[in-house]
């Protein structure tokens, strides 16, 4: 057995550092990777020197009890929070402090814990906004080429349409999303996510909130996401289960401080996070 | 035809034509309140300010000459040019665009997620910012401004009416022109909102800023676009009126004349700012036409604000405003 393999518990057969998982999936080379990040806010420190990576086709999570830093942590790799401290590195560059529309057109795009549509647009429109920035055309070219624009809108519509089919919300996609129950709003907020045909895939709590059989779909769709389309997830999640499934490694968060990293099997065996986590009672 | 109802018919047309502007105006707040959440009290001073800075521009008038004059003891008042209205007026466009860039970066970019009555009181103020900037830089006296828009009773109207019924409508050019323009205004206006990329950009910024952020939209690019955009109707409002009154101060009450569009329309809907300003129009002047006399007149003044107050009474949200739910 190589060291990788005792190590992961897979072998680390490719130069770049990735595997080839049990389900026959490439795990690729380091996408993401945060070093020393440390977030404050005012007296209260989220993120305490805090350092992992997200690898290529990887579906990568990120556990931990109730205020822990989680959210916090999504919040940094999408620009929405600055930390004070540490650097973030993309695709191997070091990248600077950005906004989170900028983050958002490198093309890592996201959903939020507490969802966040446009509530007053339909189904369709929703997602028909989550491709904002493949719609080249700008303002003039749109009078000045219309057959080009049209184009696009077509090109566009049926790109979004393929993402609506997948996810199974076309019943619903001309329903305002104010109207909708709790489930299926999180599954609109994450059609939107991917009709930005990202790279890097960000998921707050996909699943909060849901009963077993949506879960149950949830995951699938994940799942599916990852391997169709060949996506890079990091989600956060709170269903052990759901987590010991999807995920192909796993940070545990603890008090904004990172307490174990590893295949979902490593972290399990792990006594830090069994005192910390999984021996807390959990929502 | 019996006489009252062809007067009745003129009045109805210059209503319209009156409605349209109103329109126009109204629409520059229901952009910038759609976007931002802003309620922009400075509208008005902005067409003044506008109209100001484009007699300025043509008339190759100096800013700030009688403040240079106090303390460098110079007599300078004008570069000594007459600058054709085409490229005043775009000259005067980017002056709005520069406008626009400096009241995002310096004022509302520090004032994101506060309450709406400190944006609102934020408008007042600069409202009074601009006015006094507006006279400093160029003179509080009253000024002429001729674009080149024709003026005076419009013949062929007079004459055709006057052959069919025997009564020849008075129909100013400079209306004509200006309902002409402000109409183009609103469809363009309105199509750019509904269909380009900026204006589904612009939406998803009304809806959560949160949710617009996510999918790369960049909040400050629309804001400054949308108070361009208020700057320029702003310009064009600025020269209707000017062109008929003058430029002087009393243009920058033309906002009050959207106040009750607004109402009746809602603040968050472009259609019904261009319904609210059309019913407007048309109700004040067929209100005063018919009662005017016999109340002593100058109903003008009053009318529209019973028209929205009652209408929002009945439609707290305005003809095609989103209804309000309470959200928990
Ligand atoms: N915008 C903010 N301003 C102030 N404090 C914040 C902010 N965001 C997060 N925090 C604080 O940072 C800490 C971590 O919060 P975070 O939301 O990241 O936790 P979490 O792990 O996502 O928790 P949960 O499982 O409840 O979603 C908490 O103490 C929280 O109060
Ligand atoms: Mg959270």
């Amino acid at each position: 057995m190589s060291l990788a393999e005792q190590v992961l518990g897979h072998e680390r057969d490719n130069e770049d550092g990735g595997w080839i998982t049990a389900d026959g999936r490439q795990i690729g080379a380091v996408m993401m990777e945060m070093k020393n990040i440390t977030l404050r806010f005012g007296g209260v420190v989220a993120i305490k020197d805090i350092s992992f990576d997200i690898r290529k086709g990887e579906i990568r999570a990120i556990i931990g009890p109730n205020g822990a830093g989680k959210s916090s942590m999504l919040n940094v790799i999408s620009g929405f929070y600055n930390p004070q401290e540490g650097d973030v590195f993309y695709l191997g560059e070091k990248r600077p402090k950005m906004r989170p529309y900028e983050v958002a057109r490198q093309g890592i795009a996201r959903t939020f814990q507490n969802i966040a549509l446009f509530e007053g647009m339909s189904v369709l429109d929703n997602v028909m906004t989550g491709r904002l920035n493949h719609m080249k055309a700008g303002v003039l070219s749109q009078a000045l080429w219309k057959g080009r624009a049209e184009r696009e809108e077509i090109e566009n519509r049926e790109k979004v349409e393929k993402i609506i089919d997948f996810l199974e919300i076309q019943n619903i996609r001309k329903k305002p999303v104010g109207s909708l129950p709790y489930g299926l709003k999180k599954r609109v907020e994450l059609a939107r996510a991917l009709a930005a045909e990202p790279s890097l895939l960000l998921l707050d709590e996909p699943m909060a909130g849901m009963n077993v059989e949506e879960k149950e779909d949830m995951s699938r769709f994940i799942l599916d996401v990852n391997d169709e389309f060949g996506t890079t997830i990091a989600l956060i999640e709170h269903d052990m289960g759901v987590v010991m499934d999807l995920s192909d490694r796993v940070v545990v968060m603890d008090y904004g401080k990172k307490i174990g990293d590893g295949t979902p099997d490593e972290v399990r065996n792990n006594q830090d996070v069994i005192d910390a986590y999984l021996g807390v009672a959990h929502d | 035809m019996p006489d009252q109802l062809l007067f009745a018919m003129e009045v109805f047309l210059n209503g319209l034509m009156a409605g349209v502007l109103y329109a126009l105006v109204a629409l520059g707040f229901v952009l910038i309140y759609k976007a931002s959440g802003i309620f922009n009290y400075a509208q008005g001073v902005m067409a003044l300010f506008a109209a100001l800075t484009l007699v300025g521009i043509m008339e190759g008038q100096v800013p700030f000459s009688h403040l240079i004059n106090a303390v460098f003891g110079t007599e300078i008042h004008h570069f000594g040019w007459h600058l054709p209205a085409v490229v005043a007026i775009v000259l005067t466009g980017v002056v709005m665009i520069a406008l626009a860039w400096a009241v995002n970066r310096f004022i509302f970019r520090h004032l994101v997620g506060q309450e709406p009555i400190i944006l609102f009181m934020a408008t007042i103020g600069l409202a009074y910012f601009m006015e006094g900037v507006g006279d400093i830089m160029w003179g509080a006296d009253i000024k002429k401004l001729d674009v080149g828009l024709p003026q005076g009773i419009n013949t062929w109207i007079d004459e055709s009416t006057y052959e069919i019924f025997g009564y020849g409508f008075f129909i100013d050019n400079l209306d004509l022109w200006a309902t002409g323009i402000a109409a183009a205004l609103v469809i363009a206006l309105t199509i750019f909102s509904q269909y380009s990329k900026q204006g589904r950009a612009l939406r998803a910024v009304a809806d959560d800023h949160q949710a617009a952020l996510s999918v790369g939209i960049s909040l400050n690019y629309i804001w400054v676009l949308v108070w361009s955009i208020a700057g320029f109707v702003a310009l064009v409002a600025g020269i209707m009126w000017g062109t008929k009154s003058g430029v002087q101060f009393s243009l920058s009450l033309i906002a009050l004349k959207a106040l009750p569009v607004l109402m009746l329309g809602g603040f968050t809907s472009i259609p019904g700012a261009i319904v609210g300003g059309l019913i407007i129009g048309v109700g004040e002047k067929l209100f005063e036409f018919a009662i005017g006399p016999l109340v002593g007149g100058a109903t003008e003044n009053w009318f529209a604000y019973v028209l929205a107050l009652l209408f929002l009474v009945f439609r707290p949200q305005g003809l095609f405003g989103e209804r309000i739910i309470e959200r928990v």
